[in-house]
């Protein structure tokens, strides 16, 4: 084992190939329209990314991992919405300066929880917080009663409705079902036209590619061989001195601050944010993407989301009613048949290949330095 | 004990404890003492309160009522892993160990450093852990073994893994349930040489059926017989007692 604190070799030659693909191939290939489509894939890469420290390697299968992508998506969208709503563009609304939803629900000031969001900074940090405080709360209360496995995901499941139909039932302070639409600009700096699209892609991948790396620190430390431990027996990590439940809360939260960071870039790079990013629906299938991509493999769930996305987009362009039933039919098929999704098709079948065709090609150099060792082994016998 | 006599300072001391599940006392005001550097053997029927006895001292089962005082501190009242840190160590009746890591890897969780969860972000693999790694896994006879993952090892080697893994956090009291069960003879008499080793400065409390292991380690015995102990003394006595070989060893 190496001492590298983030990864070993065969782990930074694959992170090496997902950047090649993300910053160099993608963008020389694809036009601006397929390129913003891979921005919005890849904020779900940041959820599958926190799925696989929680789920894959803690074992904790939350499946409201929407409730975080949507605090985190709209926390961003809230700035936006609140710079997009200058007096100026706003002049024909009975009340100016407000939101256009709030004006249409007959709501006259800005309420006190939106006008802190006029603070980019203090909006940075609300992305984080607000999610992480959220988990942090629903984790001390499910992990410390130990709450877990089927019930806690139940659970995640019910806040995901919850926030859901408040999201929709509070019209005039959260734009209800229609989400925030109408973003305009950061800081002035217009996010709609192309070469804005391109620069927030690259942001983008600049940011997954941090939390990559905080997620490979996480599982090479020994927190991450704690996590495994805890996921087989949980009881003898609990009788090792562990406090479980700690180290399950931190599992969550790191995943729920992943999800929001993947939201706020939702928010970025779509233009929009609404309710139907948050509910029980999109959270299973965040958790189908990290399935298809293996659980246990961090580059795994990123280019399981990136497919099964790609899959999405060209199979319900052409048969809009198969895709859930294609949909659900792969969740089925990686569980039964690959369990450790395509990151364990990989490890299995492609990676040994791999290996042998490079030890066959070096050991023919090496034929030779075998040949004079056992020369000179031979006046010793 | 005489009046104005200053009690024994005992390592173990479990006093009036009784637990029921719904009515049912699988431990009914028990009372013993376990001296340091003692090698105590509770044995007992099926059923008898073995295993409970070690989930209350450890914490996985709260008491209805007693008390269990472990070098002054009261561990009915206190979390797993605080009791763990006061140092108390148990091994399960099946062998508990991380099928997914490697030996070292067992070892090296069980390492008293970074319990917390920044502590084990932050946690470096140091000289130090390195070599108490190794220290324990020549004890318990896997030293080369390290590197492989613990679910290619035989029984009784994820067996000698666990009581590695309790070793390794020095525990004041090791509480051992069933160690040497399936294991072969002489795996079993290795166990037997393994744990008279580690008995220096703690004290073991250990449950077993095997009568001629017991024999070879046990210093005294307790004999549980639904959920109150029938007798207890060296083995030599409580093999004599009619009591027990009606109840026990008489089958």
């Amino acid at each position: 084992m190496t001492d590298n604190r983030f990864f070993n070799r065969s782990e930074l030659i694959g992170i090496l190939m997902l950047a090649v693909l993300l910053v160099v191939v993608l963008p020389l290939t694809l036009d601006v329209f397929r390129l913003n489509l891979v921005a919005k894939y890849l904020t779900y890469a940041f959820v599958a990314l926190g799925l696989v420290i929680c789920w894959g390697y803690g074992g904790i299968l939350s499946l409201g991992q929407g409730v975080f992508f949507g605090l985190g998506g709209y926390c961003m969208a809230m700035f936006l919405k609140l710079e997009a709503s200058s007096v100026e563009n706003t002049k024909i609304q009975s009340t100016p300066g407000i939101p256009d939803f709030m004006d249409w629900n007959q709501i006259t000031a800005l309420p006190f929880f939106w006008k802190p969001f006029n603070s980019l900074t203090f909006t940075i940090a609300a992305i984080i917080l607000v999610p992480g405080i959220f988990a942090l709360i629903i984790g001390t209360a499910m992990f410390k009663r130990r709450v877990g496995g089927t019930y806690f995901a139940i659970i995640t499941q019910a806040v995901a409705a919850i926030l859901t139909i408040l999201i929709v039932g509070q019209q005039g302070y959260t734009g209800g079902i229609n989400g925030m639409t109408d973003l305009r600009t950061l800081k002035g700096w217009d996010i709609r036209p192309d070469h804005a699209k391109i620069v927030l892609y690259f942001f983008e991948v600049g940011c997954l590619f941090v939390c990559i790396m905080i997620a490979q620190f996480v599982r090479h430390s020994k927190l991450g061989r704690i996590l495994v431990a805890m996921r087989e027996k949980e009881d003898r990590v609990r009788f090792s001195g562990y406090s479980v439940a700690n180290f399950k809360i931190f599992a969550f939260c790191i995943a729920a601050v992943f999800a929001a960071i993947g939201g706020a870039m939702f928010a970025l790079n779509v233009g929009f944010m609404s309710p139907s990013f948050v509910g029980i629906v999109p959270s299973i299938e965040m958790v189908i993407y990290t399935a298809v991509g293996g659980r246990l493999s961090i580059l795994g769930a990123i280019y399981g989301t990136l497919l099964v996305n790609f899959a999405k987009t060209g199979l319900s362009e052409s048969f809009p009613e198969l895709w859930l039933f294609g949909l659900g039919g792969l969740f089925i098929a990686v569980v039964l048949a690959f369990p450790n999704g395509l990151a364990g098709i990989w490890g299995d079948y492609v990676q040994p290949r791999i290996d042998r065709l490079i030890s066959s090609r070096k050991s023919k150099p090496d034929g030779g330095w075998t040949d004079s060792s056992v020369a000179d082994g031979a006046p010793a016998e | 004990m005489l009046i104005g006599h200053q009690p024994k300072d005992f390592r173990l001391a479990v006093s009036g404890l009784t637990v029921s599940f719904d009515g049912f006392k699988a431990v009914n005001d028990l009372s013993f003492y376990v001296d340091e550097n003692e090698i105590r053997v509770i044995i007992g029927p099926n059923g008898a309160g073995k295993t409970t006895v070690l989930d209350l001292i450890c914490g996985k089962t709260k008491a209805t009522s007693g008390s269990i005082q472990f070098r002054s501190q009261e561990l009915t009242r206190m979390k797993e892993n605080e009791i763990v840190k006061a140092g108390v160590g148990r091994k399960f009746q099946n062998p508990s160990i991380y099928d997914d890591l490697t030996v070292f890897e067992n070892l090296e969780i069980s390492y008293p450093r970074g319990r917390s969860v920044f502590g084990a972000l932050t946690f470096t693999r140091d000289a130090a852990v390195r070599d108490r790694v190794h220290e324990v896994a020549e004890m318990i006879f896997l030293k080369d073994r390290l590197n492989v993952n613990a679910d290619l090892l035989s029984h009784g080697q994820k067996q000698w893994l666990e009581i590695g893994m309790l070793l390794i956090q020095d525990p004041d009291l090791l509480m051992l349930d069933e160690p040497v069960a399936g294991m072969s003879v002489s795996e079993r008499a290795k166990t037997a040489e393994l744990l008279n080793r580690i008995i220096k400065n703690r004290s073991v409390l250990v449950i077993e059926h095997d009568m001629k292991f017991v024999e070879d380690i046990a210093h005294k015995v307790t004999v549980l017989h639904q959920g109150q102990i029938l007798s207890e003394g060296t083995m030599e006595k409580v093999k004599n007692d009619p009591k027990v070989i009606e109840v026990y060893l008489g089958h």
